[in-house]
């Protein structure tokens, strides 16, 4: 980065327009959150049992297996975003910062991996 | 500082404005402070944004960690759901879980607020400032509502 022309004041800065797909991805998961948790919470209050077999039979039937699925898609994504801005904000450090996005990509795309598997199993008839 | 300068100020602050460099000095001299915890004055508007952003992490820390612990103990069988459950009964779980509602809710109004305020309104001091506080009151009288359904029903 130079600190001559105005160019070169602000090359390699980043393209223009970068920031809002972060931005607008953060409000397209907040919409799918908002849809999908009342979905959720709707749901736990009509379960009434919340015993293994009858949430268990809930969570098995195809259209709250995909709600699910896509639940858990919209909140890990949107919680990585926000996480990644809250690290932005107070890791300066740039290995550090490195370091803490690695394990924030880590851990949301292997829990949301874990929990998808954990529907999808139930969804199938097996046990995991 | 009026408060409608203290507003400029944050906006322009938050917005990564660089400040009004007009060739005459004296508007350097009246650019906006920006937002410091020892200089600026607590107001709702304050609140909404930090209870905004600890709900929102808070949520993403915990509420995460127990949605994948309830699909992944129902998924291996009854015996691991049953010790989800006895954690969750367990007044401290449920102490958790009530506290999960309420951040959900809470960040559900302020991320509302947000829709509105990102078509552009909202912004009139009034209007801000009545929302900024309606906002949280509204998701405690929600959680009390959904937990009111899950207990009652």
């Amino acid at each position: 980065m130079g600190n001559g022309t105005s160019i070169g004041r602000v090359r390699g800065l980043g393209p223009a327009h970068h920031g809002a797909h972060h931005w607008l991805v953060q409000r397209f998961t907040a919409i799918g959150n908002v849809v999908l948790m009342s979905w959720l919470l709707v749901s736990l209050v009509m379960l009434g049992d919340y015993g293994h077999a009858n949430v268990t039979k809930w969570l098995s039937h195809p259209l709250n297996a995909t709600a699910m699925i896509l639940l858990v898609i919209s909140l890990f994504w949107h919680a990585r975003l926000g996480l990644q801005v809250l690290t932005e904000d107070y890791v300066h450090d740039a290995g550090t910062k490195f370091g803490v996005l690695s394990a924030l990509n880590l851990a949301t795309i292997g829990g949301g991996a874990f929990a998808i598997f954990s529907v999808a199993a139930l969804a199938f008839g097996g046990q995991a | 500082m009026s408060t409608a300068r203290r507003l400029h100020g944050a906006l322009a602050a938050l917005s990564g404005e660089a400040g009004n460099q007009g060739p005459d000095g004296i508007i350097m001299n009246q650019r906006p402070l920006s937002p410091h915890l020892q200089v600026w004055r607590w107001g709702p508007h304050m609140l909404v944004s930090i209870l905004h952003r600890a709900t929102g992490d808070g949520m993403a820390l915990v509420g995460l960690a127990v949605l994948v612990w309830w699909l992944g103990a129902l998924a291996s069988g009854p015996e691991a759901y049953a010790t989800f459950q006895s954690v969750m009964g367990h007044p401290v779980g449920m102490l958790v879980l009530v506290g999960l509602s309420w951040a959900f809710f809470t960040h559900m109004m302020s991320g509302m607020r947000h829709f509105v305020m990102d078509i552009g309104a909202g912004y009139e001091l009034d209007t801000n400032k009545f929302w900024s506080i309606a906002s949280p009151v509204i998701a405690v009288v929600l959680t009390a509502g959904f937990w009111a359904l899950i207990l009652l029903r």
